[in-house]
């Protein structure tokens, strides 16, 4: 079979399907930009759905992450988010968040502190910015509430008893129920599967019905993330009106719904408002030119050309392939962009795996000036129309800091912004 | 044997103690259990935490030893064959070779059967081309090729074998966690060896008629304890790295003086290279590092050339305990691999015991040695029957087996089992037979115990996943009912961490990074409370 072969033109190319390029897109498509989303989606599938900002500095959580902002321009004067303002942060995630709701998926908006969400094995971490089916966990939680945490026969990984040992001296008011998900009465069930089966109004209402009889005065229902997929708010608002009770997702490990939803809406919603989007493709090569850039992608079935006036690079860290590991140094594959990075392969990780200072590996990656554009080995931008966004980016370690979401939605913002402004 | 609990310490009376859940403390304890006699084992950690579970898996022919130690190299072809003979579910006879490749010594090489002739080892000389037929993986530079009865041998299943008949046959119990503190000495024996459980941290006292040191690593140490001066040991760490897939079918040796990253060791689904050789003061707190995985890996591919682009999960080390002589020299390539049985009467102990120094190959006949002073000691005249009688398998003994969990899920085809550990496929029914059955279990069980007797743990994920599924899965089984679950993990992924580490470059980091978002991002085992506060 001949393969296809297909040139297009843009004004802006994002390469990285991952939540710092969708949101670029976001961005761009609300400024009137035609934009273009190139790449395989990365990890979006292992997020816990919450939008972090900034939870953490050297091992300490932060209750204040604008007071942690300011402390990070201090110490940290080279971290992305450091070299960003407080407003343009609060914006990228106003808008980032307005765009979600808008699209379908409801959360909270950026407030002055963080919220203390529940992670699956129990114990509590501070974020931003909170999906709606998960809120009410907080408020059970804070007011240490009589709560009946749910698991499902069949379902590894998630384990009520767990969630309630780890609780049990801050909130010992946690009854446990195992129960079986209607219709997956035998054999393993993933929540991903669960979530699909749940906007089906029958089913939910069938598991409202094996729920009801086991409350025992509970205030509050917790279950693993599984209520639905496409309309998760209309699945827990339903859940919640059958059960005449407050009901709250947590988190599961991944592969996990809350990412994955996040990943479909955006493949659903954003192309009708306009976003050209290739996920099936993978930036091969390109061509940076001082008049634009020419992106090669190749597929299984055809090639495609991309034309473009600015590109956003993207492509997230390792598990992403967006950088990548020889046996003695670190490199960025597709436009061999000298990297930050710690010396020897020694240097790379510390000794134990959990020392609070972070391992040296996770600062490396893309330096770039203030309009994110990259640097070349000489110190100035490798090319006026080339951005960077997201976890990419050197001196962060997003993981320890909790700032994923933060990192990805304000530097894609910032380097939208950025893009915007070389744009004819 | 009885225990009892008072207040504050427990008690426990035995015929025989011994110290150290390697493969040396389990062989003593089979080999007096088939002479009736009742035993209790102890190790400060668990089974297989030393040399024991750090090694190849290597069931020496002798042929490594030929050129050097004409007697050893005779001990292991003849333990070997025992070996594959009366544990055959333990041994992959995969076979093994030697081979010499373009700047090793042609002289050596030409040598190298008659070396083997001497210890009465069956070698067979190869052409290159027969070499690389058999072995696909072997350079394109060999000048040189032997094939020799090497085998693979996997050190876990064959401690806990051990374990299990002993105590089919006298009710014989494993103690995991009990550190030996002290012992109380009177009219020249010893009447008492005062223990620690360092889970619940509570006094144990053990009363035996007969106390066996196999210690390994730290017999010396203990030996001490007991006042006697007369062990002396050379501490040689060696550090191995696990490839992701099998890069040979058998056994490959470099053909020259024993060197670092000159063998390579199927392990099932995986390969196994080392090792290096490093004298080292103190056995506790060894890890392997960097530079010494990168010396192997360079050795190593010198005979295997793919080894620079293979993938590796992990890395870890063990120490050799060697004998030193008075006066000898401290290099441990160059210390004998032979054993030695202290019976410390000149030491003025009449009812302890130590045994030192040899192999994972030649542990039956240091268990044997072993066994005949202790039995004549307790007046017992059976003989040895460890050379007879066939090693008994058993459900909860043979999870370390590569493919075992995943074929029995198979067979059984129980749509609620669920898979708990997705690299290696292995089932909670899996879990529940260690649980409920594996030595050890009559004591607590901990995600750790459990890895040390599965798989799990073992695959690509290093415990990403499964550190996760398996902890929920324990709580949901009531094993864990407090934080302390959340704890254990911690520790056992910090402790896979250690291995891992030496080995992060290209397709293992990737894994790394999700491991971190897993570990970190998602359950939180940076920020749990105590990790707090430290």
């Amino acid at each position: 079979m001949k393969r296809r072969q297909r040139r297009i033109k843009t004004k802006l190319a994002v390469i990285g399907a991952g939540l710092s390029g969708f949101s670029a897109a976001i961005f761009a498509l609300k400024r009137g930009i035609k934009t273009t989303l190139l790449g395989h989606t990365g990890a979006l599938a292992y997020t816990t759905g919450y939008l972090d900002l900034l939870g953490a500095r050297r091992g300490r959580l932060l209750d204040d992450p604008w007071a942690g902002l300011a402390a990070l321009r201090e110490d940290e004067p080279e971290h992305p988010l450091a070299r960003l303002g407080n407003d343009e942060i609060k914006d990228a995630f106003a808008c980032f968040t307005a765009a979600l709701r808008d699209m379908g998926i409801g959360y909270s908006m950026p407030g002055a502190l963080n919220r203390m969400v529940l992670l699956p094995a129990g114990i509590r971490k501070p974020t931003l910015c909170v999906p709606d089916t998960m809120l009410a966990g907080m408020e059970a939680a804070d007011r240490r509430a009589k709560t009946l945490i749910l698991d499902f026969a069949g379902l590894a990984g998630f384990s009520a008893a767990e969630f309630k040992a780890n609780f049990l001296t801050t909130w010992p008011a946690i009854t446990v129920q195992k129960i079986q998900f209607p219709g997956m009465e035998h054999g393993q069930v993933f929540p991903e599967v669960m979530a699909r089966a749940l906007e089906v109004p029958s089913l939910y209402a069938e598991l409202a019905r094996r729920i009801s009889p086991r409350l025992d005065g509970a205030r509050y229902v917790g279950l693993p993330a599984i209520l639905g997929m496409h309309a998760p708010d209309e699945v827990h608002a339903a859940m919640e009106r059958l059960l005449g009770l407050p009901v709250f997702e947590i988190p599961t490990i991944p592969p996990a719904v809350p990412g994955i939803r996040l990943r479909e809406l955006f493949e659903r919603a954003l192309p009708e408002t306009g976003l050209e989007l290739e996920p099936q493709l993978k930036v091969q090569r390109a061509d940076l030119r001082p008049d634009g850039i020419t992106l090669y992608l190749h597929g299984p079935m055809e090639d495609l050309e991309v034309e473009s006036e600015a590109v956003i690079l993207a492509s997230g860290r390792f598990l992403s392939g967006g950088l990548k590991a020889g046996h003695e140094t670190l490199s960025e594959p597709l436009l061999g962009l000298p990297l930050y990075q710690p010396g020897a392969r020694k240097d790379w990780y510390r000794r134990e795996y959990l020392d609070r200072r972070g391992h040296r590996i996770n600062r490396a990656g893309v330096k770039t000036d203030t309009d994110l554009r990259p640097l070349g080995g000489d110190g100035a931008p490798v090319n006026t129309r080339l951005f960077a966004a997201g976890s990419l980016l050197a001196h962060q370690d997003w993981v320890r800091q909790r700032c994923g979401t933060g990192l990805a939605i304000a530097t894609a913002l910032r380097a939208v912004k950025s893009a915007q402004a070389i744009l004819s | 044997m009885s225990a009892k609990s008072s207040a504050k310490s427990r008690l426990y009376e035995t015929e025989v103690l011994i110290i150290g859940g390697g493969v040396t403390g389990a062989g003593v304890m089979r080999d007096l259990a088939l002479r009736g006699i009742h035993c209790l084992l102890i190790d400060r950690c668990d089974l297989n935490a030393g040399a024991s579970g750090g090694n190849h898996g290597l069931l020496h022919s002798g042929g490594r030893y030929a050129s050097s130690d004409t007697r050893t190299a005779a001990e292991c072809r003849h333990e070997s064959e025992l070996i594959k003979k009366l544990a055959p579910e333990c041994v992959d006879d995969c076979g093994g070779m030697f081979v010499a490749v373009e700047g090793d010594d042609p002289d050596f090489a030409a040598r190298f059967p008659g070396f083997c002739q001497a210890a009465g080892i069956i070698c067979e000389a190869l052409s290159p081309q027969e070499a690389r037929a058999r072995e696909p993986a072997l350079s394109e530079k060999i000048i040189a090729a032997y094939a020799i009865p090497d085998a693979a041998i996997d050190p876990f299943r064959l401690v806990s074998q051990n374990v299990e008949h002993a105590r089919r046959l006298t009710g014989s119990v494993f103690l995991p966690h009990m550190e030996l503190e002290a012992f109380q000495i009177a009219d020249g024996r010893i009447s008492s060896a005062l223990c620690r459980d360092r889970r619940s941290g509570a006094a144990v006292r053990i009363r035996a008629r007969q106390i066996v040191n196999a210690a390994g690593a730290w017999a010396m140490n203990i030996a001490r304890l007991a006042r006697c001066e007369d062990v002396n040991l050379l501490y040689s760490k060696g550090t191995l790295i696990v490839s992701n897939t099998r890069l040979g079918r058998g056994v490959i040796n470099r053909l020259r003086p024993p060197g670092d990253g000159d063998i390579l060791v199927p392990g099932g689904t995986v390969s196994l290279l080392g090792t290096s050789s490093v004298t080292v003061e103190d056995p506790d707190r060894i890890r392997p590092g960097v530079d010494e995985v990168d010396r192997i890996l360079a050795e190593g591919a010198a005979m295997l050339p793919g080894l620079e682009d293979a993938r590796f999960i992990r890395a870890f080390c063990g120490v050799r305990p060697l004998i030193r002589a008075s006066g000898a020299a401290t290099d441990g390539r160059k210390a004998g691999r032979g054993f030695s049985l202290f019976d410390h009467e000149d030491q003025g102990l009449e009812n302890f015991a130590t045994i030192a120094g040899g192999k994972l190959t030649t542990f039956r006949a240091m268990a044997e040695k072993t066994g005949d002073l202790v039995a004549r000691r307790l007046g017992n005249t059976s003989m040895c029957k460890t050379a007879t009688t066939p090693l008994p398998s058993g459900d909860a003994v043979r999870m370390t087996e590569p493919g075992r969990a995943a074929r029995d899920w198979y067979r059984r085809a129980e749509p609620d089992d669920l898979i708990l550990c997705e690299c290696e496929m292995v089932p909670q029914s899996a879990v529940d037979e260690i649980v409920g059955h594996a030595p050890g279990a009559e004591d607590h069980m901990s995600l750790q115990a459990i890895a040390l007797r599965s798989r799990i743990g073992k695959g690509a994920c290093q415990g990403a996943f499964c550190a996760h599924r398996v902890t929920s899965y324990l709580y949901d089984c009531g094993i864990y009912d407090s934080d302390n679950g959340m704890r254990l993990m911690r520790d056992f992924v910090a402790e896979r961490y250690r291995g891992v580490r030496p080995v992060l470059w290209g397709r293992q980091l990737p894994q790394m990074e999700l491991a971190e978002i897993m570990h970190c991002a998602m359950a939180g085992l940076d920020i749990a409370p105590d990790e707090a506060e430290q």
